[in-house]
Formats: C-alpha cells, structure tokens, sequence
C-alpha cells in the first residue's frame, strides 16, 4: 500500500493538532491520588459499606426505624398506655372502640370523645353502646390517670394521654371484662417482642456452637449432627411445640412458663443456622488465615470465634433477623391454642386467645386487633432481614 | 439409580429411629403417667379405683416397667403395625385414629395441590413481569400471607364462607353427612368445606413458594443461555418454556420435603380452630391428657409422613434434574 493512497484519504484532510505542552510540574502520582469523595469510598471499612447498601433498601430503613420505635415504646409501656393492664370498667363490657374527633357542631375544640350511653337489647341481650353526641369530651394529655409500677418498681400515675373526667376513651374497645385493649396491646408488646429476640438468642447459640464443631471438626460430629438435624427439619414444628409445652408443669410460675416458650422455641429451630455455619466453616478453614492460626498454635475454640465467625458474622445477622417473626408467630400460636403463656402474663397471643370463638368476628370484631402489631411486625421483621441479607456481602 | 434408592431407603431407617426416640422422650417427659392422673382424678372424685383393673392395664402396657423396655415395646408394635392403646377412648390407637388419618392426609394433599396450582402462574407471572404493577402487589400480597397468622385467617375466611356461602361452621362436612357412606353429596359437601383449611393452610406455603419461584426464574433469565436463544429469534413464550421454566420446576418438587412439614404443622393449629375432624385437636387432648400411645402414635405417624414425602422428592429430583450427585460422600 502506498503513501499516497493513504494520503488520499479524509482523515488526511483534518486540521492538525496545535502541539501543546502543559507548563504544570509533573507528578507521577497523580492517576493513584483519590478525591476525598473516592477516598471516602475505596477506603469505607466493610460495616460502613453494608451501611450504604441497606440503606439502598427504602423499605428496609423504614422496617428497621418501625421496629426501633415498637422496642422503644416497651421501655415506657406503663406511661404509654392510656390504662393500666389490670383497670377493669365493669360498666363498659365489650365496648366498640370510640372515635376521636376533633370538630364539633362545626368548632374545632381539639380532640375529644362522645361518651357512651348503654343499653341492654332485651330481645338478644346485646349490649349496646350509642355514642351520645351532645357531651364532647376532650381529651387530656401528660395527665394522671391509673396508678402503676414503673417496671414493678416506682409506683407514678404520669400517662401522655388519659381518659377525660368522668370519661372513658377505649381506641381499640374493650374485652369480656371491660378491659382497654390498646393498653393490653401496649403491655403485650413487652412479652411478644421479647420472646422473639430471646429465642433466637437460644437458637443461635446453639446453631453457631454445633454447627461450628460439625464444620470444623467434621468426621462423626459432623455426622451426628447432620443426622440430628436431618430428623429436627423433617419434624413438623407445631406438633413438637405443643408436645413440648405439654411437659412444662401447670404449677410453674408465670416467668418461668415464659422462659420454657423461648426455649421450647428455640429449640427446634437452631438447624437452619447450623446448617448455614457448618457449610460456611466447611470451606473457610481451608483458607490460608485459618491454616496460619492452627500453625501458631490457637485452640479451635479460638480459630473458630476469633476468626472464623466473625467473616461472615454479617450472614448471621441477617438469618437470625430473618427467624425472629417465626418466633413470634410460634409464640402467638401456642398462647392461642392455651399452651404457651397463660392469663397473667399479656401477650399479643394470650389476647387473641379471647378471639377463638367465631362470635368474636361476628360481634365483637376489635378483639381481632392484636392481630394488626403482630403482622407488622413480622413484615417488618421480614422486610429488614431481606435488606441485611442484601447488604451482608457488600463486596459483590 | 438402584444404589442410591437402596441407600437412600436404608437411610431413612436411622432417621425414623432417632424421631422414635426423641418423640418417646418427649411423651414420657411430662411427670406421672396416664393412669397416676386418672387414679386421682377419680380419688379426688370419692369414686372407688378398680386396682385390679389399673394394675392390669399396667402390667399389659409395661408401664410398671423401665422406659427402654418401655420403648422397644412401643417400637416394637409400631414396626408391625400396632399403635398401642389409648387410654382415654379405651380402643386401640388403630381404631381411634382410622378415620382422621385418611382426612388429615385428605387435607394435606389437596393443600399441596393447592399451593402448586396457585404459585406456578403468580410466580412465572412476577418474574417475567419484574417491578410491575402486579409483581409488586402479588409481592405483598405474599408477604401478608407470611406474616398473617393462620388461625386467625381461619377464623375470618370461616365467618366469611358462613355469611357469603351458607357453608356451616367448623367441620369437614355437613353435619348430617357425618358417619354416612360416601356418596356424591358427601363428596360435594366435603369439597364445599375444603377450600376453607386448604387455603388457610396453604397461604403461607404459597408466599413462600412465589418468592423462591420468582428469585429462581428471575437468576435462570439473566444467563447467557436464554439471552442467545432470545437474541436467535425464540419468541419470549417459548424460549421461556424451553428452558428457564423447567429449570425453576425444582424447587416444586424439593420443596415437598419442606412443604410437608409446614402443611401438617399448619393442619393441626388450623383444625384445632376449625373443630375439622382432622388429627390436629385429638393430638391436643392427647398431650393434655397423657394419653401417651396415641400423642406418641400420632407424632410418629406425622413423622413417618414426612420422611416419606422427603424421599419421594429426593427421587423426583434425582429424575428431574441430571446435576443431582447420586453418589454420596461429604460436599466441600
């Protein structure tokens, strides 16, 4: 091909490029130097990597802030609640959940409530509560109400809303015995949030320290507990429950029954995460950090917590959020069967043992109300785990 | 594919062993026995005890004895077909239990039929129609029907069929069918009473099912394979039936293996609500009453169930999918 054939061509028509120096001193350096902002990002340690990422995840940010505020409110549960959990109103028995209302006769006067006027239907012996519209009665708020005990300990009065003077102000309506449900709500939460978190601490425990052995020790323990876990998976979970809860003895305490749900319930559900550690430990202990730790000598008890659980303590964290609304659930479904806990403690099971009977859909709908915190619960719970799962590996 | 169906079956039988074992600790656990409550129940009521009769039925069901005799009687029985005897009806488990048996697995069937005619089509739907208006609502949808518990829906949809159908409260069919011969109208009354406890149920099953559908479709779409074969000119319809379909039809059948469990799980909450004369509020009286054999029974038969149901999705799945290692050995 010659020179001038290529000459020929456009390319050769194009105006030349002004020669350009730049006057700048040189810094070989210059390409690996990072903005700030770069900085910022290749050098986030890897928790605040996983932090961006969840927060990525909108529904799981506002799962997670749902839930920060439900376990908070348990803190305060006494002050929150509009009654105390035991203050019956024996004349407002099944009474339909009041509405608060805010204009009155075409005013705004704040919210306030109509009281009730009660009438016994003679032909079915219904009660009926009519709301009488002529007597608004406002509400008050950081107000005394029914005395308590701060956590069994400093008896107050102080609540951020009350009933009016002479009034009575039931959001949810109230039980069989004249009962506020929004405050049996409030209180339950402290038992049903709790028993979650509990029994998945014992089922953690166990899933890390078997799985862990099966994965690292291997040979007949990995056996073992291969079979073991086999047979547990292969149980169907509320039967076992209910056999289990069935040993725990009527006469124990109240507390007591309580510890022996969260364990009952955390026992059968460990296999999911012994499963998930030993297959983890299965190939991790090949790595050279671990070959390196057993060559200096560390003591398996030492290599396993120390180094190899913590690499992948994200996953963990996200299985384990991801088992707590089983948890509540089972616990939900014992107390509504009458084997998990039982009437002096308030749980958002015990409360909705009271709907068994097809009547309460009928007639009293609102017992069906400690439906509504489990279920958001548990989707928040569910929706977080999704996020922390998503996030658990922010390298890929 | 023998060796491993002989393997596979002779595993099973350690399995079942250790499920025996544990379900007689489990039975035994709670202090005294049947008997040691009837005798004070019936002190308490100033009747007078037969000793001769409790020593009897002492003596025949070894309960004078230790428990491992105990228990190698009871499995003994089991092995060839005898449940033992339950104290409380005063029959033999068999004739006790008969009946709910067939209905329990009834149930059980017809709420994994359930579940895969419902999730198959809402979850290829959601994965081929990703972020859609529909995922997103069958999405939640599904969520809900995790998170809602299952009495409770039981309940509800059981008031609902009551109000909006005229179907009769609780039960698996009209009370006059009950103890008749089946017939056309029995089989129809049944089927009215059905779709309640299945869909009940099954909900849960189901959610569960569309999201690992759908996260199993949506990873089989993105690989190479399918985009080459859409690229070549394979209509959607079909280049999504060829392939990726059948690659995401695993999960229906491993799944049996965890699906069972779940069902009768949730049969025995949901027919205790729903007063079905299924096994769910025999096995409760049982547990409550110490009628050891036919709680112990029961359980065991549940689990023999599942085991079952687990080996015949482990079959399936050795058919279905060639990539399933017949051999054995630890995976690393």
């Amino acid at each position: 091909m010659s020179v001038a054939e290529g000459a020929a061509r456009p390319i050769g028509a194009r105006q030349p490029i002004p020669h350009q120096v730049s006057t700048e001193p040189f810094d070989p350096a210059s390409i690996e130097r990072l903005t700030p902002g770069q900085e910022r990002y290749y050098l986030a340690s890897q928790w605040r990597m996983m932090w961006w990422r969840f927060r990525r995840h909108r529904l799981a940010v506002v799962s997670a802030a749902i839930l920060i505020v439900m376990y908070a409110a348990i803190l305060i549960s006494e002050p929150l609640a509009p009654y105390d959990l035991h203050s019956r109103n024996i004349d407002f028995i099944y009474a339909p959940p009041q509405r608060v209302h805010f204009i009155h006769d075409g005013e705004f006067i704040g919210p306030f409530v109509y009281p009730f006027d009660y009438e016994l239907n003679m032909e079915n012996l219904q009660r009926t509560y009519t709301p009488d519209t002529n007597r608004p009665q406002p509400l008050r708020f950081f107000c005394s109400g029914d005395t308590y005990r701060f956590w069994g300990w400093i008896e107050a009065s102080f609540h951020f809303v009350c009933p009016p003077e002479d009034g009575t102000l039931f959001f949810f309506g109230t039980d069989r015995l004249g009962r506020d449900m929004l405050s049996r709500i409030i209180y339950g939460a402290r038992i049903s949030l709790t028993i979650g978190l509990l029994g998945v601490s014992v089922s953690f425990l166990l899933g890390v320290i078997i799985g862990g052995l099966a994965g690292y020790h291997g040979g007949w323990v990995d056996n073992v507990s291969q079979r073991l876990i086999e047979v547990l998976r292969s149980l169907p979970h509320v039967p076992l429950w209910l056999a289990l809860s069935a040993i725990l003895p009527v006469t124990w305490s109240p507390i007591l029954v309580y510890f022996g749900i969260t364990i009952i319930l955390g026992l059968l559900d460990w296999t999911g995460l012994a499963r998930a550690v030993r297959s983890k430990l299965l190939a991790l202990r090949e790595e050279d950090f671990c070959v390196a730790a057993q060559l200096m000598g560390a003591s398996p008890r030492r290599i396993i917590a120390r180094h190899l659980l913590p690499s992948f303590a994200s996953h963990l964290i996200a299985s384990v959020t991801l088992s707590v609304p089983t948890m509540i659930l089972g616990e939900t479904a014992l107390s509504f069967l009458g084997l998990g806990l039982r009437a002096p403690i308030t749980s958002w099971g015990v409360l909705l043992n009271e709907a068994q009977n097809i009547n309460v859909v009928a007639l009293y709908p609102w017992l069906m109300l400690p439906v509504a915190p489990v279920i958001l619960v548990v989707l928040a719970f569910n929706f977080m785990g999704d996020g922390l799962r998503d996030a658990a590996d922010p390298y890929k | 594919m023998l060796g491993y169906l002989v393997r596979r079956i002779l595993s099973m039988v350690p399995t079942l062993l250790i499920t025996s074992a544990l379900i007689f600790i489990i039975i035994q656990a709670p202090p005294g026995d049947y008997l040691s409550t009837y005798i004070a129940e019936l002190e308490s009521q100033g009747e007078a005890v037969d000793q001769e009769k409790i020593g009897f039925i002492r003596a025949q069901y070894g309960l004078d004895q230790p428990l491992y005799v105990q228990y190698l009687k009871w499995i003994g029985g089991l092995v060839q077909g005898d449940l033992g005897y339950s104290f409380e009806y005063s029959l033999p488990v068999n004739e006790v239990v008969g009946d709910r048996l067939s209905l329990t697995a009834i149930v059980s069937l017809a709420t994994i039929l359930f579940v895969w005619i419902v999730s198959f089509p809402i979850g290829v739907y959601s994965a081929t129609h990703q972020y859609g208006v529909f995922d997103y609502l069958l999405t939640f949808i599904g969520f809900l029907g995790l998170a809602v518990p299952s009495f409770l829906l039981a309940l509800v949809l059981l008031y609902f069929a009551h109000v909006q159908f005229g179907v009769s409260i609780g039960g698996l069919m009209d009370p006059g069918y009950i103890d008749q011969p089946w017939t056309w109208g029995k089989l129809q009354s049944v089927l009215a009473h059905l779709w309640v406890p299945v869909v009940v149920i099954g909900t849960s099953g189901t959610a569960g099912m569309i999201r690992r559908l759908r996260a199993n479709l949506l990873d089989e779409l993105q690989k190479q394979y399918y985009v080459t074969a859409r690229a070549k000119g394979l209509p959607g319809w079909r280049a999504l039936i060829k392939y990726p379909l059948r690659m995401s039809l695993n999960p229906f059948v491993s799944d049996i293996g965890s699906l069972l469990p779940e069902v009768v799980s949730g049969a025995v909450l949901v027919s205790v609500v729903m007063s079905l004369p299924t096994t769910g509020p025999m096995l409760l009286d049982a547990l409550r009453s110490q009628d050891m054999y036919l709680a112990g029974s029961f359980l065991m038969f549940l689990a023999v169930l599942t085991v079952i149901g687990v080996f015949l999705s482990d079959i399936l799945l050795a058919m279905l999918d060639p990539r399933i290692r017949l051999s054995g050995g630890a995976t690393k």
